[in-house]
């Protein structure tokens, strides 16, 4: 009986429960809360500082004093503690820059103090969100238990339907399965649509393996994310493959082409709709950016549609690219341009408005439509407001007549 | 090795039957938290639950909000163990990391009934009572020596101590 990664990533079979030691440890902005239980534990220095990778992305720059002097204790902390690996508030969201700065490596293991850490089974690693006093602890003695996940298989065919993305994919995966469906299971993304996903198509479906509930959310390491990681990766690695006689908990399949666009609706990330039964719904802001779709081709999908094109005088529009790195992209290719000529905010790399603290707050009544990847209640500002989540390219169609809209009317 | 009482539940027993969000934000000393253990799922549980008593649970114990009060009111509770068809992914690291120890087993769970007496052998991963044994994979040395030391804070203090000592 084979083994799938997670089993031969781990060393035991699923159901058991091992001590293991990661090869890198996340954490962003809660760092300083982290070093706090962390001076709980009565120990000066930590046990391997090279296998932390602290990520400033939060609140960048910061915008009250109190998240200053939170970066400040960061600052500190990672001075004293000789933290090589230390991203300031100018690189990123945390999720980009971990795999653009060659941490997220096939084969390897990572453990975050975020839920989205998910991300790098794009690249083949076993990535999986933790609690903060589990971090502090990992930090003081560089071990943490984990129980070894069944797997979901799920299997991807086809090739896209015209307007449709891998979010569009993802959302209905969700909706389909539910919010909890793969709660500690281990999640495989196979088959022909997922072998021949790019890079930033596959970071939206790992990504949001959390809103599944699962620990990790893993794609075969490929000849393409091999080449990326030339002359990046921070350590030597070796692929690990799921033998093609393991054992899954269940395999779903889902076909591509027969995919329309898909609008998660308030106030969980599971209430989704085909486009065709929410268009039309008003909305006052529209967020490109994120961890999700934050990325080169997703603000190319959105400047696509929004050339030569203004957005809708009701509407503010928000773009944030997810890293300096995607921006620069951005602005050489003269995405910027395009997207500060239809009238939409340029922010500057970092989480923005998508966790809710500041760059863009909503107001008691108003309607978000985000490329991210939540939409709990309150999430982005007042308890009152709405958050839809759907494609960069529905995104920037609503933006076009400031009301949920067809990207396909665009195309 | 202790001997204890079966409390028997179905499926999907959420966090907050098992400790109110009312309560989250309280600070609350643990005889406190014990009363309030269950109290929306089984009125009866806090005042007639013993030192050593069991529960027993069907599929995804713990699920919804990630509160570690859910895990530690039932282990001032005088709970020994969570035996359930499976757990909520949060609920069982919060669990273990609290001190609480969480087995998975079916077997026993379609078994076992309300009242039942059983014994728990955690080092070599056996339940028995009258309705038979159930094995479980047994925990790892250091997982256990979590729940020993009565959560994860106290058990990494005292490993970083005696490696420094
Ligand atoms: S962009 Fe949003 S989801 Fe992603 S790490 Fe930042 S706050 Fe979390």
């Amino acid at each position: 009986m084979g083994a799938t990664f997670s089993e031969k990533i781990l060393g035991k079979k699923a159901g058991e429960v091992v001590t293991v030691s990661p090869d890198f440890i996340l954490s962003h902005d809660n760092s300083a809360a982290i070093s706090q239980e962390f001076a709980k534990l009565g120990v000066e220095k930590i046990k391997n500082p090279d296998k932390l990778v602290i990520i400033l992305d939060h609140v960048v720059p910061a915008s009250a004093e109190k998240y200053a002097l939170n970066h400040k204790l960061i600052r500190e902390f990672v001075s004293q503690q000789g933290i090589s690996n230390f991203f300031d508030i100018h690189h990123g969201i945390c999720h980009q820059v971990f795999h653009e700065a060659g941490f997220a490596l096939p084969g390897k293991l990572i453990l975050g103090a975020d839920s989205h850490t998910t991300s790098y089974g794009a690249l083949g690693a076993f990535s999986a969100g933790i609690g903060r006093t589990e971090v502090a602890c990992l930090w003081a003695t560089d071990e943490i238990w984990l129980r070894v996940p069944e797997t979901f298989r799920i299997e991807i065919q086809g090739g896209y339907a015209a307007g449709t993305f891998a979010k569009d994919l993802i959302l209905r995966i969700i909706g389909d399965l539910g919010a909890d469906c793969a709660n500690y299971l281990a999640v495989e993304f196979t088959g022909a649509g997922a072998q021949n996903m790019s890079l930033a198509e596959r970071l939206v479906l790992s990504n949001m393996a959390a809103e599944m509930g699962a620990k990790n959310g893993y794609f075969e390491p490929n000849q393409m994310v091999l080449d990326y990681l030339e002359g990046r990766a921070q350590l030597e690695f070796e692929p690990i493959f799921s033998d093609p006689d393991a054992v899954y908990e269940r395999t779903f399949t889902f076909d591509l082409s027969d995919l329309e666009p898909q609008v998660a609706c308030p106030h969980t990330v599971d209430n989704v709709k085909p486009i065709h039964e929410v268009a039309g719904i008003p909305i006052h802001q529209v967020l490109i950016g994120t961890c999700t779709n934050g990325r080169f081709e997703d603000l190319e999908v959105a400047a696509g549609i929004l050339k030569n094109r203004k957005i809708h005088p009701s509407v503010r529009v928000l773009v944030i690219p997810a890293s300096r790195q995607e921006y620069l992209r951005a602005l050489k290719a003269g995405l910027l341009e395009v997207l500060s000529e239809a009238g939409c905010v340029i922010l500057n790399p970092g989480c923005g408005p998508c966790l809710g603290a500041h760059q863009g707050i909503l107001a008691p009544g108003e309607t978000a439509l985000s490329t991210a990847n939540r939409n709990f209640r309150g999430r982005m500002g007042s308890r009152e407001s709405a958050i839809y989540l759907a494609s960069p390219a529905t995104a920037a169609a609503s933006a076009l007549t400031g009301k949920i809209m067809d990207p396909r009317e665009y195309l | 090795m202790r001997k204890g009482r079966v409390w028997k539940y179905g499926d999907d027993v959420n966090t907050d039957v098992i400790f109110p969000g009312k309560y989250t934000y309280t600070p609350m000393e643990p005889p406190e938290m014990a009363q309030h253990a269950l109290e929306d799922l089984d009125p009866e549980f806090a005042k007639k639950v013993k030192l050593g008593d069991v529960i027993v649970a069907g599929k995804n114990f713990g699920c919804g909000s990630s509160r570690e009060q859910a895990a530690s009111c039932l282990k001032f509770a005088g709970i020994q163990a969570v035996i359930a068809k499976s757990f909520a992914r949060i609920f069982f690291r919060n669990a273990i990391n609290q001190g609480l120890p969480v087995i998975q087993c079916q077997e026993a769970v379609d078994s076992l009934g309300m009242g039942d007496e059983v014994t728990i052998d955690f080092s070599q991963g056996k339940i028995s009572g009258k309705a038979g044994e159930f094995k479980f994979p047994r925990l790892p040395d250091s997982v256990l020596g979590i729940v020993e030391a009565g959560g994860l804070i106290e058990y990494t203090k005292q490993k970083i101590t005696s490696r420094e000592s």
